[in-house]
């Protein structure tokens, strides 16, 4: 199932089997001619300008600033305004280790990014733990916590890498049904379902 | 030597010592805060500096070793104090004797459960308050149901306790309130772009100004030191490259000199000029990158891309030799990983060809301009003495006035036979910690111009058995980081995995030191003050 963007040919994607079943899945019901062309112009602009969090807990923040700079210039793609606030941020980057106490913090700040959101999980710590799986403090991968879109291995990924995975993310944003289909928002509600949310005071 | 174990032989009877690389003075904890107070206090001994406190469980007994310095004449001295009670281990505190020693203390409490009597704030430092066990204790309960990730909000406690002893010497429990009741405590953190990471700051403010700062960590405690006692030597090099990120190079430096002084290798003078070079080039990078991001906290983005400009010139050609950009895991035991790549020499000429030009440029955009002045100079001055006294070293502790460059005062590797300056500033404000970091910068590079025609020919790892087995002691070595004075403390019980590795990182005092620092500026003043100081996150939590 064809995605395209106008910066790269289709066949230049290192695609697997879970993206293009995901993208079948997306698209399963059909669309329906009004309202999908309202879903494509919307998606056109929310893929283009998908707005950051700057949440970085160690060394892959470091390669995230180094992505903002003038060498790989994440600008480029639209992506450059890192926003402090959850509540203006598109996505969270979840660069680093993710420990004991930082968990609730993250779920937190997952919880108050505006619908609709997203996650990249940056660096083998935050995928599984990395080389900090055995420890007595840390998460074994932010999926016990957060539902995430998009996994990007490395130690930390390098730059060109995080490139990558933003544009797979902003590919998989084009092809979901803002307005008709709920079948994004049903998977987060499974998933909350299943990780209960936390209690504020 | 001699003398200092005369004079405190003299003094107190009941210590005895161990001859070593540093001496090593056994003193029973009845005893130890006299010692500690006599070691500061008396002129010739002057032992003004503590460097680390080093929990340790010997299975039969808990105890500390305290790591001093002289900073009038760079002496060292351990100082080993023991417990025998498993049950409700208490030693004496010295945190009035050193004000770095309370958080030390709190480090050492967390992580062994020893109580130190009077140490004014005895609460937990990295983990929370409802975590069960003390994770450095050998008998310590790793499953995770013990502990399992929290789901809700944490506990959180506005009281810390201290533990004195009454008359009677029997010790009691008492609680402080760590603000006072009509304080308005701002929280800045975890989640604040200006924190370098996921630190927080319970800021207690009467209007804008800054009344007290509790510094709450542990939001990246990754428990390094207890993994390391799971693998082999070899594998515990990995983890230098993940604490301080920009350290890497000086970070498996000291591990390696460490493992290679128990082992008795000599390495060969081309891994010793390699290590030096690299050692260098990334703190040319980490200072590059300290100035863009300090002036971004401060509001002024366009610096980031000029520093940064050069920073990936150095990775560049760091790539090139070591293969990744951030982690290098390039030293290794008996030299480095890999030789340097053919065109090494080559790309580091032409770095320093285009440095002198882009550290004028700095100078002249950040340093000279008229808002940059006002909001640094006469920021968060710190005394020479205040810094000895809460351990800042590095940069920071030379902008005020304390020459504690360790490639200096011990000159490891092939340091002793370079030429360059340690660059020492008197003033200890924002400004001066600023400039003095570009000033290193060009120091470092003074440095590499000595060595990159003189790169002696060798081989750049020696043979090392393919099982490290250390023998059975402690060491303990410093190298000068990109930040500060970073030590590890080795104890091998003669297997093939560490009994203890302890890092001692320099950036837990700079983050310690930001509430001395703060009281009575701006809020605002907080930004520039902890950006100054130039602490990253995983590295003070580990």
């Amino acid at each position: 199932m064809e995605v395209t963007t106008k910066s790269m040919p289709y066949e230049a994607w290192k695609d697997n089997e879970y993206i293009e079943q995901l993208v079948e899945e997306l698209k399963a019901n059909g669309t329906n001619v009004i309202v999908g062309s309202f879903d494509k112009l919307i998606n056109w602009g929310r893929s283009n300008s998908i707005w950051p969090l700057t949440f970085a807990t160690s060394c892959c923040g470091i390669e995230f600033v180094s992505l903002g700079a003038a060498r790989y210039d994440m600008a480029r793609f639209g992506w450059e305004v890192a926003r402090s606030s959850p509540r203006q941020a598109d996505f969270m980057m979840v660069a680093g280790t993710i420990v004991h106490r930082m968990a609730p913090v993250m779920r937190r700040l997952y919880d108050q990014l505006a619908e609709p959101k997203y996650v990249i999980a940056t660096g083998s710590c935050a995928i599984s733990g990395g080389p900090f799986r055995n420890s007595y403090h840390v998460v074994k991968g932010i999926d016990e916590i957060v539902p995430v879109d998009v996994y990007l291995p490395g130690c930390p990924p390098r730059p060109e890498a995080m490139i990558y995975a933003i544009m797979q993310l902003s590919r998989k944003m084009k092809v979901e049904k803002f307005f008709g289909g709920v079948n994004r928002k049903e998977k987060i509600e499974e998933f909350l379902a299943a990780h209960p949310e936390e209690s504020y005071d | 030597m001699a003398n200092i174990q005369e004079k405190i032989t003299k003094l107190f009877p009941d210590a005895t010592f161990e001859e070593g690389e540093i001496l090593l003075v056994n003193i029973p904890d009845a005893k130890w805060h006299d010692l500690a107070k006599c070691l500061k206090e008396d002129a010739d001994l002057h032992f003004d500096y503590l460097v680390t406190i080093v929990g340790m469980d010997w299975k039969d007994k808990f105890g500390c070793v305290y790591y001093l310095r002289s900073t009038t004449d760079n002496v060292q001295i351990s100082v080993k104090v023991t417990t025998e009670d498993r049950e409700n281990p208490m030693l004496h505190s010295v945190s009035d004797v050193w004000n770095i020693a309370t958080v030390y203390e709190r480090e050492v409490y967390d992580f062994f459960g020893i109580i130190f009597i009077n140490n004014p704030d005895m609460r937990r430092l990295f983990l929370s308050i409802d975590w069960k066990g003390y994770p450095l204790r050998k008998d310590y309960d790793m499953s995770p149901e013990n502990n399992p990730v929290p789901r809700e909000n944490e506990r959180q406690e506005d009281v810390t306790y201290t533990y004195v002893e009454n008359e009677n010497g029997k010790v009691e429990k008492k609680t402080i309130t760590l603000f006072e009741p009509n304080d308005f405590v701002v929280n800045i953190g975890p989640q604040h772009p200006a924190t370098h990471g996921v630190l927080r700051f319970r800021t207690a403010v009467d209007g804008e100004t800054i009344k007290k700062i509790d510094f709450y960590s542990g939001y990246i405690h990754r428990g390094i030191e207890k993994l390391c006692e799971g693998l082999t030597y070899p594998q515990t090099l990995h983890f230098m490259d993940r604490m301080d990120y920009f350290s890497g190079h000086h970070y498996h430096h000291a591990l390696c000199m460490v493992y290679e002084k128990a082992l008795g290798i000599e390495i060969s003078r081309r891994a010793q000029v390699i290590r030096v070079l690299m050692d260098e080039l990334a703190r040319i990078a980490s200072h590059c990158l300290f100035l863009g991001t300090y002036c971004m906290d401060l509001g002024a983005t366009t610096m980031l891309f000029y520093t940064l400009r050069v920073r990936e010139q150095i990775l560049d050609i760091m790539e090139r030799t070591c293969g990744a950009r951030m982690t290098f895991n390039y030293g290794c035991i008996g030299g480095v990983m890999q030789d340097l790549h053919p065109d090494f020499v080559k790309d580091v000429k032409a770095l320093l060809a285009v440095l002198p030009a882009n550290i004028k440029e700095y100078n002249k955009l950040f340093i000279g301009n008229v808002i940059a002045k006002g909001r640094l100079e006469n920021v968060g001055s710190l005394s020479r003495e205040d810094a000895i006294s809460y351990g800042v070293t590095g940069p920071s502790g030379r902008a005020s006035g304390w020459a504690c460059d360790v490639r200096k005062t011990h000159p490891y590797s092939i340091y002793g036979e370079l030429d360059f300056e340690e660059v020492v500033y008197t003033e200890g404000d924002s400004m001066s910690r600023t400039k003095l970091r570009i000033a290193e910068m060009e120091q470092s590079a003074r440095i590499i111009e000595q060595l990159i025609d003189n790169i002696p020919e060798g081989e750049y790892c020696v043979k090392v058995p393919k099982v490290i087995k250390l023998p059975a002691g402690h060491w303990f070595q410093m190298v000068e980081g990109c930040r500060g004075v970073f030590g590890v403390y080795i104890e091998s019980d003669g297997g093939t995995s560490p009994a203890r590795l302890k890092l001692a990182p320099p950036c837990l005092p700079l983050a310690n030191v930001v509430d001395h620092l703060t009281r009575g500026s701006k809020i605002a003043d907080l930004i520039t003050i902890g950006g100054s100081l130039d602490y990253i996150v995983p590295d003070i939590d580990r």
